[in-house]
C-alpha cells in the first residue's frame, strides 16, 4: 500500500474512532475544529522544515508528487507531501478522541 | 522542532490553568493508545522505503530504525494537540475542571 492510500484510509478510520467507536464526537465540535485547524498551521510550518531541509525525504513511488522538494505543487504542500496531512489529522483527532473518552467519571454529564 | 511544539503549547497550561498535565495516567494511556498505531505506521513505512531520515541531520540514536526524535515525536504531538484542544476549550469557557463541572451541576441543580 502507498503512503497515499494509507493516509486516505487514517481519515475516516480516525472520524470512525471518534464518532462510532469511542462516541466523543468531537468532529461535531467547532472547538475541536478550531484546535484543529491552529494544529494544522503549525504543521505546515514544522513539517515544511523537517521536509525542506530534507531531514525526512520520501520515496516518489509512495506519494503522489515526486521526489523534488518543491514548496507548492507536484503533490506538495510547504515541501510536504499532502498525505502528511491525513497522518496528523488522524494522529490529532485520534489523541483528543482517546483524550476525552478516557475523562473522569465525574466529569461525565 | 519537538521543543518548538512544547514552547507553543505549554504555556497554555498556566495560561487557561489547563488540568492536562495533573492527570498524568489519563495523558500517558491517551498518548500510547493513539500513538502506538502511528509508531507502527511509522516503523513499517520506514522499512518499507516510504520514507527515510537524514542521518547527518538526526540523533545517532536507531530504535527499530527509527530516530530517537521520532518516536519521541509520537510521545509530543499527541501532547501538544491534547493541550491545544484542551486550550481552546478553555478559552471558550468549555473548560473540563472539576470545579467548572461542580460550578455547572450546582446551576442546574439550582435550576
Amino acid at each position: 500500500m502507498t503512503y497515499t492510500a494509507l493516509a486516505g484510509l487514517a481519515v475516516p478510520l480516525a472520524i470512525a474512532l471518534d464518532r462510532w467507536v469511542l462516541r466523543t464526537r468531537l468532529t461535531s465540535t467547532s472547538s475541536w475544529w478550531l484546535a484543529y485547524a491552529v494544529i494544522a498551521c503549525f504543521q505546515l510550518l514544522t513539517n515544511g522544515w523537517l521536509t525542506g531541509r530534507q531531514i525526512v525525504r520520501y520515496d516518489a513511488g509512495a506519494i503522489i508528487g515526486s521526489e523534488r522538494v518543491v514548496a507548492f505543487g507536484d503533490g506538495r504542500l510547504a515541501y510536504a507531501p499532502v498525505e502528511d496531512l491525513g497522518f496528523g489529522f488522524a494522529l490529532v483527532l485520534a489523541a483528543c478522541a482517546l483524550w476525552t473518552w478516557l475523562r473522569p467519571r465525574q466529569d461525565d454529564e | 522542532m519537538l521543543a518548538f511544539c512544547l514552547a507553543g503549547t505549554l504555556p497554555l497550561v498556566p495560561l487557561y490553568r489547563l488540568r492536562v498535565l495533573r492527570q498524568p495516567r489519563r495523558l500517558a494511556l491517551a498518548v500510547v493508545l493513539a500513538g502506538a498505531p502511528f509508531l507502527a505506521w511509522d516503523l513499517w513505512a520506514t522499512h518499507t522505503g516510504h520514507w527515510h531520515f537524514d542521518a547527518a541531520q538526526t540523533l545517532p540514536w536507531r530504535l527499530g530504525g527509527l530516530p530517537l526524535e521520532e518516536i519521541a515525536f509520537f510521545v509530543v504531538i499527541p501532547v501538544v494537540s491534547i493541550l491545544a484542544f484542551e486550550g481552546v476549550r478553555a478559552a471558550r469557557g468549555e473548560t473540563s475542571s472539576r470545579s467548572g463541572v461542580t460550578r455547572r451541576a450546582r446551576q442546574r441543580d439550582a435550576g
